[in-house]
């Protein structure tokens, strides 16, 4: 069987759903990580800490699918970009999986005991388990960006030559900062618009609007980063975007700069690094007025124009190579076979509209603020 | 040259995961189930003890579930940590079921039990009983997902491999869902998760009774796990997934290492009851064998043979042969994509193309092989005997007790109503009690019995393990297995504590859970009185 839609169309569709995916985590379990992180600060005392915990009780759980299913998607979409950069990450990845592992066990086991001592820990776990993660995947983000030490062999077997602590430097750790501030802000919209109004409400608006004014800043100096100290990649001659998927069939050189190439190129793709600043803008002016969608409507227009940008800046690029730029994974050798691509695209089709209405529905069940009553009376409550 | 320490670590690391993450999973996958049967009563009757029955069992439920779900964060992305060669050579097909599960599963699953525990006062009573069906299916359907992808790796069926991608690549979708080791495999693994959930429950409800506490939420918890056991007992013993060992020949392999059956014998085949299998000598000591019955179960058949080792490693030997030729025409591909002759041999020997990579434990050019290196990297293809032998004895052999296990529970329940004359009730149950971690113990030495006894192939005659691992180093590894193993051991211990201390405080609701402060419940809350 032919698919009836040709490859480069369907590499682009799965370039485009990888993207959605990860503005997807971002949106919902992006607020969890926010709120864990902000844990320690907006609430003090227990039950203040519970109100913060519950108003992410019931739905944290189904928010965390966004990152299994981003992993899922890029192992079928993406297996040679899911197979280097988990292994090329090492570390780091075991960094989130341990807080990610702490996380959905603090929020459950919390609440099981009374003692003061047995919830102080598992605050901290939460907060690590916000925090780590947000701040890995930034500083992972910053490595593509300056790409990563890894060669393939003829047989396509991936060598890494990179170390932890190499990868941390100014652009991968101004990336964690603002991804750690852009979760932090999206975070404190969901609080202020999900707990009732009082001190916990203002602590988080506050917080909030450091966060958005820390975040517009970092996203500048990031602008600032990419136009003098040039990082970029590009293709050489021409490449079959519908040839096999195969780095050793096209050429790939380092290029200083050529990340901004696409904004010059194509003038529309601007919109993306706009709606970054538009949206921390907008969730601070909605913060100050006290307009609580209006905070989170922006929140989440930052996340994703800033990953758009992100996305937009590499295209076609998805993992450079930075010790062999010919090794370099991009959405024209990187992806599955026609076939799966196809077949995967369907069943996107179908099940992702089903997972979209039970989640809004899950939402709307659980509507309403969460207040110092609930905590004190509902035996459900975390 | 693969350096085989790096190897071994991240085997043990994956199975030490792996194990983990299943000792939560089976109780996830019978419980949610279970709960669906106690709500549908409570639903149906309208008595208050159901929903006492079904909030209790699910507290304990939502203990376990959590850090099924945690570990299982784990395994998704070990794939690629650890077996990074493995994620690029068979990515195309075995993501596929990877991402399903998260889309059609994992979500179901997640979203749902969110309103499971929070929804008990804002939605009805049958919006509630459809949020914990839906917690059911999604984990149920998650294992169906997860054992579609396990199952190809046992018979990777649907694809071929590309030499210009240099990796496997689909070419029936269909025939990798409606693999038939896979949904053999999904049968017996799911039936298996309900059989150790009905062993939970029966437990926990026989100690109640015996100290006299909740009675009557034990009681009728006893009956459903009782009939519910049975059935499950039943269905992971006639449904176990040895249907699926005749197919190719790893699978064939499988069997005869498990069997210990050195040589083909006249069908129908007997079955060892005992035996002492020696790897060195090659042969099975003081074997008790019973005749006909192995060639029954596995060919479903009186005629079908049943291969031994010694054949099928002949066997194995041809194919590296074949395979030898086939890396060799991809060799000259890499080379030159348009080389016609090259593409023709390889079509003629692509299916033995992974017999001729078992070389390379021993050298790096497979093509340099002599017949004494083929000839030891055919016998590379028998699993490690006499662990599969014993493995299999063990869990078929608790199979087995089960299902008098439970057929005695429900005729308890049912025919003596909990009374028996001669102190019989009581001794079963203080028996339930201790029997509480048996059905753990097989389900893992089944994962351990399917996963060794795939070896030394992570796909069967596709990719052997070695060479699908990650080019990390040793330090790297074993940062990581300490890592997991301090993590996993902590949560392990505040989890087994949580337990004991739910159930020791057993189904009453006295007070906001989460709270610091002894309050009196919500009215809606109360419990039914202990009788």
């Amino acid at each position: 069987m032919v698919p009836p839609i040709d490859y480069e169309t369907l590499r682009v569709i799965w370039w485009l759903l990888m993207g959605v995916l990860l503005i997807g985590f971002a949106l919902t379990d992006g607020f969890d990580l926010g709120v864990a992180a902000l844990l320690p600060f907006v609430a003090k005392s227990d039950e203040e800490r519970r109100m913060v915990i519950n108003a992410v009780g019931a739905t944290w759980e189904g928010n965390q699918v966004w990152f299994i299913l981003g992993g899922g998607a890029i192992f079928a979409a993406w297996p040679f970009v899911y197979a280097v950069s988990f292994s090329g990450f090492y570390l780091a990845m075991f960094l989130v999986l341990a807080a990610l592992i702490l996380r959905p066990v603090g929020f459950k086991y919390r609440s099981k005991r009374p003692d003061a001592k047995w919830r102080a820990r598992w605050d901290w776990a939460l907060f690590v388990g916000g925090l780590v993660p947000a701040l890995v995947f930034g500083v992972a983000v910053g490595n593509v960006l300056t790409g990563v030490p890894f060669r393939l062999d003829s047989d396509l077997r991936a060598f890494y030559e990179g170390t932890l602590l190499g990868l941390f430097h100014p652009l991968s750790l101004l990336a964690g900062l603002l991804s750690v501030a852009m979760l932090v802000l999206h975070g404190a919209a969901w609080l202020a618009l999900k707990i009732e109004h009082g001190t916990v409400h203002d602590r988080a608006q506050r917080f909030g609007q450091i966060a958005a004014l820390a975040a517009i800043a970092l996203f500048a100096l990031g602008g600032v980063m990419m136009a003098t100290m040039g990082y970029g990649f590009r293709l050489e001659g021409a490449a079959d975007p519908a040839g096999p998927s195969n780095p050793h069939l096209m050429t790939m050189l380092a290029a200083p700069g050529a990340w901004l190439a696409n904004f010059s190129a194509h003038p529309w793709m601007l919109a993306a690094p706009l709606l970054g600043f538009a949206g921390p803008l907008l969730a601070l002016a909605g913060m100050r007025a006290r307009r609580e969608v209006m905070a989170f409507g922006g929140s989440s227009a930052a996340a994703a124009g800033i990953i758009g940008t992100v996305g937009l800046s590499m295209f076609p690029f998805i993992l450079p190579s930075s010790i062999d730029p010919a090794s370099s994974l991009t959405v024209w050798n990187a992806s599955s076979s026609h076939m799966t691509l196809f077949i995967m695209l369907l069943v996107t089709c179908v099940f992702l509209p089903i997972v979209l209405a039970y989640t809004a529905w899950a939402y709307k069940v659980m509507f309403g603020r969460v207040t110092l009553h609930d905590v004190r009376t509902n035996p459900d409550f975390y | 040259m693969v350096d085989m320490a790096v190897i071994e670590l991240s085997r043990l690391q994956f199975a030490l995961t792996a194990l983990y993450h299943f000792l939560f999973v089976p109780l996830t996958l019978g419980l949610s189930f279970m709960l669906v049967i106690m709500e549908s009563i409570y639903v149906m009757t309208d008595r208050p003890v159901w929903r006492v029955v079904t909030r209790f069992w699910g507290k304990l439920f939502a203990i376990n579930f959590v850090l099924g779900v945690a570990t299982g964060i784990t395994m998704e992305f070990e794939f690629g940590t650890n077996w990074s060669y493995f994620s690029h050579y068979v990515g195309d097909i075995f993501g596929a079921p990877l991402a399903i599960e998260g889309l059609m599963a994992f979500f179901l699953e997640a979203t749902f039990v969110g309103m499971m525990f929070f929804g008990w006062d804002r939605l009805s009573k049958r919006q509630h009983l459809f949020t914990t069906f839906m917690v059911a299916l999604g984990s149920n359907l998650s294992a169906l997902w997860i054992l579609v992808a396990n199952g190809w790796m046992q018979h990777p069926t649907g694809s071929h491999f590309n030499p210009d991608t240099m990796r496997m690549e689909v070419t029936d979708f269909g025939a990798v869902i409606f693999n038939p080791v896979a949904q053999a495999k999904f049968v017996h693994t799911v039936s298996a998760g309900y059989v150790c959930a009905s062993v939970f429950v029966l437990g926990v409800s026989s100690y109640y009774i015996l100290r006299g506490k909740w009675v009557a939420v034990a009681k009728r918890s006893f009956t459903v796990a009782a009939a519910f056991g049975l059935a499950s007992a039943l269905s992971v013993v006639v449904l176990g997934d040895e249907s699926g060992y005749t197919l190719t020949d790893n699978q064939r392999m499988k069997l005869a290492s498990l069997e210990a059956m050195w040589h083909t014998e006249p069908a129908p085949a007997g079955i060892a009851l005992f035996g002492i299998p020696s790897m060195e000598g090659r042969k099975t000591l003081y074997e008790v064998k019973v005749p006909y019955v192995l060639g029954l179960i596995s060919t479903r058949s009186l005629t079908g043979q049943v291969a031994g080792i010694d054949e099928l490693v002949v066997k194995a030997e041809t194919r590296i042969e074949s395979g030898i030729k086939a890396y060799d025409a991809v060799e000259r591909l890499k080379v030159n994509r348009g080389d016609m002759a090259a593409r023709a041999v390889f079509e003629e020997h692509k299916l033995d193309l992974g017999y001729a990579m078992l070389l390379k434990r021993f050298m790096p050019d497979p093509r340099k092989a002599t017949p004494a290196d083929i000839e030891k990297a055919a016998w590379t293809t028998v699993p490690n005997v006499p662990v599969m032998f014993w493995l299999f004895r063990a869990m078929a052999g608790l199979g087995f007790f089960f299902i008098a296990f439970f057929g005695a529970a429900f005729w308890m329940a049912t025919i003596r109503r909990f009374g028996c004359a001669n102190g019989f009730c009581r001794l079963f149950m203080r028996a339930a009690v201790w029997i509480i971690p048996l059905p753990w113990m097989a389900i893992e030495a089944g994962w351990v019995l399917a996963e060794i006894g795939r070896q030394p192939w992570a796909i069967d005659g596709v990719l052997p393990t070695f060479l699908g691992a990650s080019s990390l180093t040793v330090p790297q590894i074993w940062t990581t297995i300490i890592g997991f193993t301090a993590l996993y051991g902590t949560l392990a211990v505040i989890e087994v504590r949580l337990m004991l201390a739910a159930i020791a405080h057993g189904p009453i609701e006295d007070r906001a859970s989460g709270g610091t402060h002894s309050q009196p419940a919500h009215p809606a809350y109360a419990a039914v009185p202990a009788e």
